[in-house]
């Protein structure tokens, strides 16, 4: 992982700059390698990810509910239903929520996590182990886990309220407070891969640079504000890029624990096209969803590598 | 990393503060899964009363019940299923087409590549309705293809790009002495690139079981028969069926995430490796 840092420049999310490297042209069997390696991979991709995707952006023009073929024409009639929709206006300001607590709670837990990860402190190893633990168990364990947990009647806050002789909180069925209960449970399930990206970041920063601060008499504290701070800088923008993409999928997390509920206060725009699209079977307003979503991830995959990236 | 680099010894004070830190991290993180599986062993009454301890009397049929019935090893099985065929595909699939793009230079080379990349920008669920109604009329709707397809297919992206890199750093040298030899790009690909490339079909395998294991959205659309269902799927029925029945539920719970702990707790190095560095190269 020490050079991870080292390759997120080399190969870019959207394309590929280099040249193609020009091989032997002794070699044989350069059509027959063509013809046998790539139309598996050309067919699936074009017809479970290219066409799909295509088709959301068509269907988004037509009142359909999924038999026969689209006709019932309505134009962007979908998309003003849409932004009219409080419910999805919720699901948006989540969707930002997410990202604004990833900026200001889980990049500063990371990267304090990560600077103490780092200190040559005998058993600190394990604490790593721990805290990756719940990034690899499933959205869904992870939210029935915590379904448990803010349980008002057998769950711990129940056990705690109890404790403190106050009155049981139903947090999951409260409109204000649900969707904090679920940004908690986001942090508690993901800290933990934001702080192995820090973690590697550290691992990169020159060693000299520190001991060069060090012989200037710089304290702790100066080292980590302007040693170590700026120069994680590309960490940051690369940690918060994961948060957006996260936040903008968000749905496995959110069924079990409240299922975009109470009253659409913890929908995001996926859990919206679900309940919406999906289980109504309203395929043209689901498909605008798609649009949206679709147009949202690549504005940010091109935007944000363009604008905050591009000089990692 | 403040202050690995210095040879000065941490000083008592910061030892303790670090440890006092982290340890009141790890029991954030520890407290709701530990307390879920001491919740399977408690009765429904012991478990409202006292969520936080030790049972109070150790109650082991509700695990034992789980683990002598069908429901559960049946999901397990579908998961395992599911997981294994993806990864197959996503690996022959992927490092085939990686290969041409690492080694073969034809028309167009550059723009299909970026083609396969305009997968790794948008998530499966951006295009699900249509997916669902494709798969409907390919007729694989309620069968173990109707997912494990269209995981390959979002999976090629990355997979094609972490393949492609690692082949276009194998060695030049090798190739020029294995064409002197009369050997053609296939018999290159299965006898050279492939077992030469063991650490990047382990970090692709890894991601593409990993969230293949966990996955719930594309089984949740796609398949309808119980029997079916993979284990996040299943446990979100068993815990509609069981409603307030906590103790089960969180049996159920500890029963269906224990293989993901035991195997991550055996290969954590490979796996950390493998998820973070996935991620970031791609």
């Amino acid at each position: 992982m020490n050079n991870m840092t080292a390759k997120i420049s080399g190969a870019s999310v959207m394309g590929v700059p280099e040249k193609v490297r020009y091989k032997s042209p002794t070699a044989r069997g350069r059509l027959p390698a063509l013809i046998i390696f790539l139309p598996p991979a050309l067919l699936l991709f074009t017809l479970f990810v290219i066409l799909p995707m295509g088709e959301a952006a068509w269907y988004s023009f037509y009142r359909w509910n999924g038999y026969g073929t689209p006709t019932e024409f309505v134009g962007i009639r979908n998309f003003e239903v849409l932004f009219n929709n409080a419910a999805f206006s919720t699901a948006l300001i989540n969707n930002g929520l997410i990202i604004v607590v990833s900026l200001l709670l889980q990049v500063p837990l990371a990267i304090w996590l990560a600077v103490m990860l780092g200190k040559k402190i005998r058993g600190v190893v394990a604490f790593r182990l721990i805290f990756f633990l719940p990034y690899v168990l499933a959205d869904v364990a992870a939210g029935l886990i915590w379904r448990f947990v803010y349980d008002g009647d057998y769950g711990l806050f129940a056990a705690i309220a109890g404790f403190l002789g106050v009155a049981t909180p139903y947090v999951l069925a409260d409109r204000d407070l649900a969707i904090y209960a679920v940004l908690a449970v986001v942090i508690w399930k993901y800290f933990g891969f934001h702080m192995m990206l820090f973690i590697a970041g550290l691992q990169s920063i020159d060693k000299s640079v520190m001991e060069a601060a060090e012989i200037d008499g710089a304290t702790g504290w100066q080292k980590f504000r302007y040693v170590t701070l700026p120069l994680l800088g590309s960490t940051v923008r690369l940690s918060v890029f994961f948060a957006i993409i996260g936040s903008l999928q968000l749905f496995d997390l959110i069924m079990p624990l409240t299922g975009g509920g109470p009253s659409n206060s913890t929908q995001t725009m996926v859990t919206f096209l679900y309940t919406y699209g999906v289980t109504r079977m309203q395929v043209g307003l689901g498909s605008a969803v798609g649009v949206v979503l679709f147009v949202i991830c690549v504005t940010i995959a091109f935007g944000y590598k363009r604008i905050f990236m591009r000089n990692d | 990393m403040t202050d690995t680099s210095s040879t000065v010894r941490v000083s008592t004070a910061t030892r303790l503060y670090v440890y006092v830190s982290l340890s009141l991290v790890a029991a954030i993180v520890l407290v709701p899964l530990v307390t879920t599986a001491l919740g399977g062993f408690k009765t429904l009454g012991d478990l409202r009363l006292n969520p936080f301890g030790l049972p109070s009397e150790w109650v082991w049929s509700n695990y034992v019940d789980i683990l002598f019935g069908e429901r559960y090893w049946r999901q397990m099985m579908n998961s395992l299923i599911i997981a294994c065929v993806t990864v197959f595909l996503t690996l022959v699939v992927s490092s085939m087409a990686a290969f041409c793009f690492a080694h073969i230079r034809f028309f167009g080379s550059n723009q299909l590549l970026n083609y396969f990349l305009i997968g790794l920008m948008f998530p499966a669920a951006t295009a699900i309705l249509p997916l669902f109604i494709r798969i409907r009329d390919l007729g694989l709707l309620d069968s173990y293809w109707g997912v494990i397809l269209p995981q390959v297919a979002f999976g090629l992206g990355m997979s094609i790009l972490l393949f492609r890199n690692y082949f276009r750093n194998l060695p030049e040298e090798l190739f020029q002495a294995a064409f002197v030899d009369g050997c053609g790009y296939i018999r290159f690909f299965w006898y050279i690139s492939l077992p030469l490339s063991r650490p990047i079909v382990a970090t692709v395998g890894i991601v593409t079981f990993v969230s293949s294991w966990n996955s719930y959205i594309l089984p949740l659309i796609m398949l309808n028969t119980e029997s079916k269902y993979p284990w996040p799927l299943g446990i979100m029925v068993y815990r509609g069926e069981f409603g307030t029945d906590w103790q089960l539920v969180l049996a159920f719970i500890t029963l269906t995430i224990l293989p993901t702990i035991i195997v991550f707790f055996l290969a954590q190095k490979h796996i950390i490796a493998g998820l973070t560095a996935g991620a970031v190269k791609s």
